[in-house]
């Protein structure tokens, strides 16, 4: 259970202080597909990055809860925020273009996730990064594990993004408009991807996305952000 | 303006430049000695009569380096708007026009920076006669390349876009849209250019006239202050110091101004 | 790839042109007789006559330009005043050392430069990159002449550490290759002193800003989200991204390499080929310094070639041109 309170996020600059949230409030439980809009900049992707804990300066938490599993993360050191990133709760962005590194494989960009998380060796982060290539429908898995960004399409970069988020055991996804850069087609397809892994795994997803009748389709609750609250 | 206030580095260099600028304008009024006049005692260390030594003719270096100043910054200054004329123009037509003038002139562009340009110069001094005027000339000849590819890249940015359009349905020549209308866009970044140009200028002259291409003596300019001291950096080694300060303390504060200006005019500077 | 190689040597040509053509235009600014240009004006006057035939001398200027270029594509320049030798002979016998001094000054900024980039990016308006700023600002105002006789002034005149100009003791007799070896080092260490401290400042900040770009990049958040460390995220997927503009900026510091050089080697006398053009153009020997003109250009063309073969070869946007199908 992933639960938020009265989370509050603001920007300072010379001139103001932009309230992105102001006490925005919300619950993802185990299994569940949660829907979170609104107008464009109103503080979705803040949400999101806050509960990452990825917010840099000027930008800060200033007050709330956030609570996964009735632990507590807000206040945490540094080193466990960033094991806790990954390994429970995980993060996929808006573009597929540019959130996957170019001058590295995907391969190895997933085999260092695993690597990094359960101190793996090369052959098996490998066998397992291909294995999750399969897993989210990526064709010819052991080929592509080689593949550079650029080569594929962004309906496959959206998909090894969401492998990615997956592979170290993150029970908890947020999902930040993964789908307003493809095409309807690929669209259903990563949605379809995303309902196999909550039903089949037991995935949490955060929908966050101004597509309304999408949230609508999917998500068992929807969320509406509104002067940095969550309305219902 | 406000921002360039608040950088205390850029108020610094403009303080100093300014300071500078009086000195070598100054020149005749503030030095002591005539800087061309033999004197009597010569590699004479600094001292309540010749406040910076004297060099090994007995001249007086404080004078000297007061007149130094007049050339080496009216030289950098007169140099830079030659390359900034000639950068701008040429810039801007190849930008504008685009097609076989925009191919002719890049390609011009790569061809002069395929050459090491100190070596360009010195070439070019040694066919010619070296002397005040055709350093200025040849450095501006030299190091327009600059500005003529970001003056372009303006002008390829501005010119698609509709208020320009809008001027040539209104019947506005071509000349008066590129001058009036979009060059001045360009303004803050080519200013900033420009003081990189300047101080470029500046090393660019002394390092000639150090070898001996750029002015020559009797006319002295920190450059050629520095050939002369070479001979003697065992026994007066402030010779060397002291037009060497000069110059890095006058180019640093044009990088310091430079930057003010450059941080002044950047929108996403915070 | 390859048709990336391929079209990047065809605009080769243009710029070659172009390149013989500044060349040639630049020693007919002298007034009088361009023969001058090519050879030492005391020679026998039958010698005079065959050059004239050579060189076209007595034909309009436009087919002299084709006879230039027709010794040029050549490597012939001519023959020296005084040494009555080919011109390209005797750079030849030059280019060696002053290639060695170029490419270990800029082997040498590059090993400094990276890490204090790296660092003041990875800590932005920290104190460390503050100070790196402040010294690269101060780097970028030395003039280079007078780093030289400063760094000579107090490592060779005061502290006797260092000799102060050639590239070998004359006095060693038939030394081993180790001996050598120390001898040339030392030898070359204030030149290149002098080469790093003036270039570091440029190629720092570059640097810096090459990384502050990668750094700002979504792959970067996205990388952080997977819970990866910070070293690994700046040293791993920043830098890989941030070195690959360094391969472009080795081509674009080619000409300020070679004038760096021109002046170090004349104040150390460094026998390379920069003290022999400087020397050339003080005696006035035509047919080296046009030569020197060419060639440096000419290496600086083919090192941006290069550079940029590199580029395409490290950045497997570019090595993998495969088009995929959506």
């Amino acid at each position: 259970m992933l639960e938020i309170r009265g989370l509050a996020t603001y920007y300072y600059s010379d001139n103001e202080t932009v309230k992105a949230l102001d006490g925005a409030s919300l619950s993802l439980g185990k299994g569940q597909m949660v829907g979170l809009s609104g107008a464009s900049g109103c503080g979705k992707s803040t949400l999101g990055l806050s509960l990452m804990q990825l917010i840099e300066p000027p930008g800060k938490i200033v007050k709330g809860s956030i609570k996964l599993d009735g632990r507590q993360l807000l206040g945490l050191p540094k080193e466990e925020i960033r094991q806790l990133r990954g390994k429970s709760i995980s993060m996929v962005f808006q573009d597929p273009f540019t959130t996957l590194n170019p001058v590295l494989t995907i391969g190895d960009q997933l085999s260092e996730c695993l690597r990094h998380h359960f101190s793996m060796g090369r052959k098996e982060a490998k066998e397992r990064a291909v294995e999750a290539l399969a897993k989210v429908k990526i064709n010819d898995p052991a080929k592509r594990y080689a593949s550079y960004a650029h080569e594929l399409s962004g309906g496959m970069r959206q998909r090894v993004m969401i492998a990615m988020a997956v592979l170290c055991g993150a029970r908890y996804l947020i999902a930040d408009e993964i789908t307003s850069a493809l095409d309807v087609i690929s669209q259903r397809h990563i949605m379809l991807l995303l309902e196999e892994l909550r039903t089949k795994e037991g995935l949490s997803v955060l929908l966050i996305s101004h597509n309304r009748p999408l949230l609508a389709r999917h998500c068992s609750r929807i969320y509406e952000m509104k002067d940095g609250k969550c309305l219902n | 303006m406000k921002k360039f206030k608040k950088n205390k580095l850029a108020l610094f260099g403009a303080a100093i430049l300014l300071f500078m600028a009086l000195a070598a304008a100054f020149a005749p009024a503030l030095s002591p000695y005539d800087p061309n006049e033999l004197g009597n005692t010569a590699l004479e260390a600094p001292s309540a009569a010749h406040l910076l030594g004297t060099d090994d003719y007995g001249r007086d270096i404080f004078s000297r380096i007061l007149f130094g100043a007049r050339v080496s910054l009216t030289i950098g200054f007169v140099a830079v708007s030659i390359s900034v004329l000639i950068g701008s123009l040429l810039g801007a037509l190849a930008g504008y026009y685009g097609g076989a003038a925009d191919s002719v002139i890049m390609r011009s562009v790569d061809v002069m920076l395929a050459f090491p340009s100190i070596f360009l110069i010195l070439a070019v001094q040694a066919v010619l006669s070296p002397n005040i005027y055709n350093v200025m000339i040849v450095i501006g000849l030299t190091s327009w390349m600059g500005v003529a590819r970001l003056v372009r890249g303006e002008f390829l940015s501005v010119k698609e876009r509709p208020f320009v359009e809008a001027l040539r349905c209104l019947g506005s020549s071509d000349i008066r849209i590129i001058f009036k209308h979009i060059l001045p866009n360009s303004f803050a970044p080519v200013t900033v250019a420009a003081t990189l140009g300047m101080a470029g200028a500046i090393l660019t002259e002394s390092a000639l006239s150090f070898l001996g291409m750029g002015v020559q003596p009797p006319y002295a300019s920190w450059g050629n202050m520095l050939q002369d001291s070479q001979a003697y950096l065992r026994l007066a080694p402030w010779m060397a110091l002291v037009p060497g300060l000069f110059i890095f303390m006058t180019v640093l504060s044009i990088y310091f101004v430079g930057e003010g200006i450059r941080g002044a005019s950047d929108p996403k500077e915070n | 790839m390859r048709r990336y190689i391929v079209k990047r040597l065809i605009s080769l040509i243009p710029l070659l042109l172009g390149v013989s053509l500044v060349s040639f235009l630049i020693m007919h600014l002298a007034p009088g007789d361009p023969t001058a240009m090519l050879t030492d004006p005391s020679v026998k006057p039958e010698e005079l006559l065959r050059l004239r035939q050579n060189w076209g001398l007595d034909r309009p200027l436009i087919v002299q330009y084709f006879y230039w270029l027709w010794h040029a594509i050549r490597f012939d320049f001519g023959t020296a005043y005084m040494l009555n030798r080919p011109v390209s002979a005797v750079i030849a016998e030059r280019l060696p050392a002053t290639l060695l001094l170029m490419g270990t000054s800029f082997a040498v900024t590059l090993l400094i430069a990276v890490p204090l980039g790296v660092l003041s990016a990875a800590k932005k308006k920290g104190w460390f990159d503050n100070l790196v700023t402040v010294i690269s600002f101060a780097g970028m105002s030395i003039p280079s002449f007078w780093l030289a006789l400063m760094l000579m002034l107090l490592f060779s005149v005061k502290l006797n550490l260092l000799p102060a100009g050639g590239m070998y003791d004359p006095s060693l007799q038939t030394p081993s290759f180790l001996k050598s070896a120390i001898d040339v080092a030392l030898h070359m260490a204030l030149p290149v002193a002098t080469m790093v401290i003036v270039a570091l400042a440029g190629i720092t900040r570059y640097v810096r800003s090459s990384m502050l770009e990668a750094l700002s990049q979504n792959y970067i958040k996205a990388a952080r989200a997977r819970g990866l460390f910070e070293r690994t995220v700046i040293f791993k997927h920043a830098l890989r991204n941030a070195l690959l503009p360094l391969i472009t900026l080795i081509g674009l510091s080619l000409p300020e390499l070679f004038g760096g050089a021109f002046i170090v080697e004349t104040i150390f006398a460094w026998p390379g080929m920069g003290r022999l053009g400087v020397a050339a153009v003080f005696s006035r020997n035509y047919p080296v310094i046009m030569g020197v003109v060419m060639f440096s250009a000419f290496l600086i063309v083919i090192g941006n070639l290069l550079a940029d073969v590199c580029y395409a070869l490290a950045d497997p946007r570019i090595r993998y041109e495969k088009v995929q199908k959506k």
